[in-house]
């Protein structure tokens, strides 16, 4: 029978030869992702339950990240419970604060991303690492819980929605505004509970950290999760980051699979998208919302606080002053180092931009760059939900870095091919 | 009896129910006090234990937050009645043992402050209000059976 690639890497976690979608299964785990906010309500859980193991210390992986460096004394104890916690458990993969970073960036990076694999995190982004053609997808805390005590986990095999890229990208275009194309024209609830899966020509130029983003956003339609074909610069990626476990699978889609919808893109035509508050789906072209004032820029999070991105923003930057108060966020502490040795802190810094620590802070409302009553923010994060960033009456405006840089420019929503094409 | 609290919106999102400013602790009795602060200040001084949430459709997307289940039951809410859920706020509510009802024309046949009367078993809401009888397809058997074991982890433990 034929299967798209979702269900051939659940069917093999499953240890069947086939799956179909709506089918119940019991998931091996071979990824099982922990952060701050989310994890240490599954060890209390677990501690009630009397449930003082872990399936295997080696498939898990801890970082803080919402809210590290600790942001109050609630926050620092929510640390404390995953730092006594993990300890205890000997997890070999875990990263205290100096080389915590935010997690989607942190585990590809990091090479604990492996095509054909079934990762699991207690967050909704955890489908950013189906760019590396492996299954993830965000869960709570009870699952984790679960996944944490027995290695596995209860799926319903999603239908698969395809999503083809053609054409090529302008310059000035990033994936950013593709996967905002896509969201704003399908909706937040358009691929709810399916498979996304991404395809086509536009894909296969883009890079790894591009692909990222269009997968990350995944979840934003309401998807399950997000998945793309391994390719030479998926191999290429893998090459340079795995580390102690080296092989993987790789499936790729049959010819004859069933899709339920398909959505067709021309990316030559897609231009820079804002999506407009408050919901990922009000991308418009930066052309209808030109000009209207912001006060803060925010550059950073799990979608674009890589180092592309910020090579991205950077460029624009260069030698110009930011008008409004602008926060750069590398994703990673090697991403921050990279930056920082690139001489792209400079740059920031000539400009007048706040470079911060690696955190998922102000993306959620946390700290680092949280909005007052009635303010206006160019963010390069995922969502953009009534008080996502702080104040209920405040306002998120999702763009890609090059966008977010050329309004902190100028202080209100402002083209970046601008910028881009002059130099 | 319980009364519904309508809200006509879709994607009624996880930082409208729960938002991340509170997300620093997991106390359900310090997140009740927060329940739909974004979406309406003022519903945890109208809920009363038993009381029911109804939406449209999407309810609970956006963020993993489990948060935003312990919030609604610790705010004293039975059960949401929505057009849909999102998956992981779906996936939460069960795991929690947590009842919900997917009812397509929910926004249709409930209006605010309706005193209604639910019998999970056979899916059906009694309209108290109105006198209208409205079907409703129950969960699928393996969400049921993990909301009748009390949660996920007593549904493994047993298992």
């Amino acid at each position: 029978m034929a299967m798209t690639i979702t269900e051939k890497i659940l069917a093999k976690a499953a240890g069947k030869g086939k799956v179909a979608p709506g089918e119940l299964i019991d998931a091996n785990i071979d990824i099982c992702l922990c952060v701050d906010v989310t994890t240490p309500p599954a060890i209390t859980m677990l501690a009630e339950k009397g449930i003082d193991k872990v399936f295997d210390a080696e498939k898990i992986v801890v970082t803080p990240d919402h809210f590290q460096p600790a942001k109050d004394i609630k926050s620092a104890e929510l640390h404390k419970r995953l730092d006594e916690w993990a300890r205890r458990h000997k997890i070999k993969y875990y990263y205290k604060i100096g080389r915590a970073g935010v997690c989607h960036a942190l585990l590809p990076e990091q090479g604990h991303i492996r095509p054909g694999e079934v990762i699991i995190g207690p967050d909704s982004h955890t489908c950013t690492y189906g760019a590396f053609a492996a299954f993830g997808t965000g869960i709570g805390s009870t699952d984790l819980a679960a996944a944490l005590a027995t290695g596995k986990l209860w799926f319903k095999v999603p239908a698969s929605e395809k999503i083809v890229f053609n054409g090529s990208l302008c310059p000035g275009v990033y994936s950013k505004d593709v996967i905002l194309a896509v969201i704003a024209r399908i909706g937040v609830d358009g691929a709810l509970y399916k498979a996304m899966e991404f395809v086509g020509p536009a894909l296969a130029e883009m890079s790894m950290q591009a692909r990222m983003t269009i997968t990350n956003m995944a979840i934003e339609a309401g998807a399950k999760n997000g998945i793309m074909a391994f390719d030479e610069v998926t191999k290429q990626y893998l090459d340079e980051h795995l580390k102690d476990k080296t092989d993987y699978t790789v499936f790729e889609s049959d010819d004859d699979a069933e899709y339920e919808a398909a959505e067709h893109f021309d990316c030559s035509a897609i231009e820079p998208m804002v999506a407009l508050p408050h919901l990922p789906s009000g991308g418009v072209p930066i052309t209808d919302c030109a000009g209207k004032a912001m006060d803060q820029a925010y550059i950073g999070s799990c979608t674009n606080g890589r180092i592309e991105d910020l090579r991205i923003a950077a460029k624009i930057l260069k030698a110009k002053k930011v008008a409004i108060r602008t926060i750069v966020v590398p994703a990673t502490p090697t991403i921050w180092k990279q930056a920082m040795d690139e001489g792209l802190f400079d740059i920031f810094y000539d400009a007048g931009c706040v470079i911060a620590a690696p955190t998922c802070g102000a993306c959620l409302g946390g700290f680092m760059g949280v909005l007052a009553e009635g303010e206006k923010c160019i963010s390069t994060t995922n969502r953009n939900f009534v008080g996502r960033m702080g104040h209920p009456k405040s306002e998120v405006y999702l763009a890609s870095p090059a966008t977010a840089a050329a309004t902190a420019i100028e202080g209100k929503l402002t083209d970046p091919r601008k910028y881009i094409l002059k130099s | 009896m319980a009364k519904a609290h309508v809200y006509k919106r879709d994607h009624i999102n996880t930082d409208e129910i729960i938002p991340a400013r509170y997300l620093n602790t997991d106390d359900e009795a310090e997140l009740a006090k927060h329940c739909l602060e974004d979406l309406d200040v003022h519903f945890v001084k109208k809920v009363q234990p038993g009381d029911i949430i109804v939406a449209g459709s999407d309810f609970g997307c956006g963020s993993s937050r489990e948060h935003a289940v312990w919030a609604i039951r610790g705010a004293g809410v039975k059960t949401v009645i929505a057009k849909s859920f999102a998956r992981i706020f779906y996936r939460n509510a069960i795991n929690n043992g947590f009842n919900i009802i997917e009812l397509p024309e929910a926004l249709k046949k409930i209006n605010n402050a309706d005193e209604l009367q639910i019998d999970y078993q056979n899916g059906l809401i009694k309209n108290k209000t109105t006198g209208i009888d409205i079907k409703f397809a129950p969960l699928p058997d393996f969400a049921l059976e993990i909301i009748n074991d009390g949660g996920l982890l007593e549904h493994i433990k047993k298992k």
